[in-house]
């Protein structure tokens, strides 16, 4: 799952003309080079294969601040 | 003049028809004899719900009733049931006509209810004098009770024209005539000396093309939906009509060139009609989107105004007013309709850009969905698209696409296919109005009134 998340977001960083910064684990998402259309396209996409979008199915949804938070929102929902 | 007047004045020997799924009848029969069985004198003067199955029955109805009648209320195919007793009270709807199994008018506590049926009977002379019928139509695209809309014979039949060099045109269209883009091809057909095939929603696309094959149908119209649904069907080329006519959707430039390919004899024309606003204009130069030069005063009468980006129309072809407690009101002081639809200048052409109504809020932007699919439609191997919005928890909606491949590209790449409309899209358009994500559906949705099925509209 992480992989396809990660290569998702180059994907969408390509397409949105967009500099990703390196992505580790502590990148701070704000900083990553994507915006936040990106970050929707990404959630619209992860939704479309995975069947679920973690912020608005779980109760105590939080937004990610590292990319970390982000994929491991994504793992702890049982899919 | 009445529908009635129009086909008395028919030449001797003229062979005018018009053609239904179930029963085909000469003009003529339609006032010599009568398929209301000789109630014509019961039904002098009253306000008159229309409410049958088909369509055949409505234009044999229509002919006996106008000029006779008070008012005309036209009921489409998809009124619904539980929206009858009030569209009945506020039309003051006294007399019910039906034929075959309508649904029942027991509930609507109307006491006159006269079938129609065939084949017509003989019938006396004896008539009214002849007045000027209200011709009611129904709104569609709410989900409430319909509104009902004003017209008269006059202002449904003063955009007709007498066709150049066609003798008697045989007309058909993809709408159903209980609609007003359907009764204007009707009316055109009566009154223009010509013919027509009904279509039915019964029937398969393709027997109704063989039809319209088998009456040799010179022209036709229907809205861009129709005619993507009807070039994907194989036998599409199987009619050669001179004339083709889009209205009701926005006509971008794919399907006015796949129709130009399809039909190489044919003249193409997009015209901007409704119920509300009657017929407006035509664009006859194969372009989508209108000349700049048409706002103000157009040669057939209609004035034309951009206000706020919206089309607004004034003529003697709009419909009068609302009727019923509607608070709504149809014209604006200077008796404009504000139509609703969003344009965009570029260059020396108006654009159609969407609905009012049909906005999608992408993190407090607005995107009209249909400027994207006219974007995605250009695709050689796009048949249709549909764009949608999608909830999204960072920008409140995304901009997603269904969208349609051409028969003969189902089976090609689709990743590939899909990498190509998104960078299409790329070029052209912000990027937030860009589908996140492009799915490949096998077909989309179409309302009765011909138009694409749009949930978030």
């Amino acid at each position: 799952m992480k992989e396809t998340i990660i290569s998702e977001i180059k994907n969408i960083a390509r397409e949105n003309d967009k500099v990703l910064a390196p992505l580790s684990d502590d990148l701070v998402l704000s900083e990553s080079g994507l915006d936040s259309l990106c970050f929707a396209i990404l959630v619209a996409r992860l939704e479309d294969r995975y069947g679920f979008d973690p912020f608005s199915s779980s109760e105590d949804a939080y937004f990610p601040v590292t990319l970390r938070d982000f994929i491991t929102l994504y793992q702890k929902v049982p899919v | 003049m009445s529908l009635r007047r129009a086909i008395e004045n028919m030449k001797p020997g003229d062979n005018r028809w018009v053609w239904g799924v179930g029963h085909s009848l000469h003009l003529m029969r339609f006032i010599k004899q009568s398929c209301l069985h000789g109630h014509r004198d019961a039904l002098a003067g009253k306000s008159v719900m229309l409410l049958t199955p088909d369509q055949f029955s409505a234009a044999a109805a229509l002919i006996e009733l106008d000029g006779l009648a008070s008012r005309i209320l036209v009921c489409p195919p998809d009124v619904k049931g539980d929206h009858l007793p009030a569209i009945a009270a506020q039309a003051a709807i006294d007399t019910v006509v039906t034929a075959g199994d309508a649904p029942a008018t027991v509930s609507l506590g109307i006491s006159q209810n006269i079938v129609c049926s065939f084949p017509p009977a003989p019938s006396d002379a004896s008539r009214a004098a002849e007045i000027e019928t209200q011709w009611l139509l129904l709104t569609s695209g709410t989900t409430g009770v319909p509104k009902i809309v004003r017209h008269s014979f006059r202002s449904l039949t003063g955009a007709i024209r007498p066709i150049a060099n066609v003798d008697a045109p045989v007309w058909s269209t993809f709408y159903d005539i209980r609609r007003y883009g359907g009764l204007q091809i009707f009316l055109r057909a009566i009154v223009g000396g010509g013919s027509i095939v009904l279509s039915d929603a019964n029937e398969p696309v393709a027997d109704f093309l063989e039809r319209l094959s088998n009456h040799g149908v010179t022209h036709i119209s229907g809205t861009p939906s129709h005619w993507r649904r009807a070039l994907m069907s194989p036998k599409a080329d199987i009619f050669n009509p001179f004339y083709v006519r889009l209205s009701g959707e926005i006509a971008d430039q794919a399907i006015l060139d796949c129709l130009r390919t399809a039909f190489p004899r044919a003249a193409i024309a997009h015209a901007y009609a409704s119920t509300e606003a009657g017929v407006g204009f035509e664009v006859n130069d194969g372009f989508e989107g209108f000349p700049a030069a048409m706002i103000g005063m157009t040669d057939r009468g209609v004035e034309i105004k951009i206000i706020n980006d919206t089309l607004r129309i004034r003529s003697a072809l709009t419909a009068a007013n609302y009727v019923g407690e509607t608070m709504a009101t149809l014209k604006d002081q200077d008796g404009f309709v504000d139509t609703g639809d969003i344009v965009e200048r570029r260059a020396e052409r108006y654009y159609f850009v969407g609905r009012r109504g049909g906005i999608i809020n992408v993190g407090g932007l607005k995107v009209h969905p249909e400027e994207i699919e006219t974007v995605i439609n250009r695709h050689r191997s796009v048949r249709m698209s549909l764009v949608k919005s999608r909830k999204n928890p960072i920008t409140g909606s995304i901009i997603v696409a269904d969208v349609v491949l051409s028969d003969n590209d189902a089976a090609a790449d689709q990743q590939q296919l899909r990498s190509e409309i998104l960078a299409e899209c790329r070029e052209v358009l912000s990027p937030y109005k860009v589908p996140a994500l492009v799915r490949f559906v096998p077909s989309l949705d179409i309302t009765e009134s011909g138009k694409l099925v749009r949930t978030n509209a």
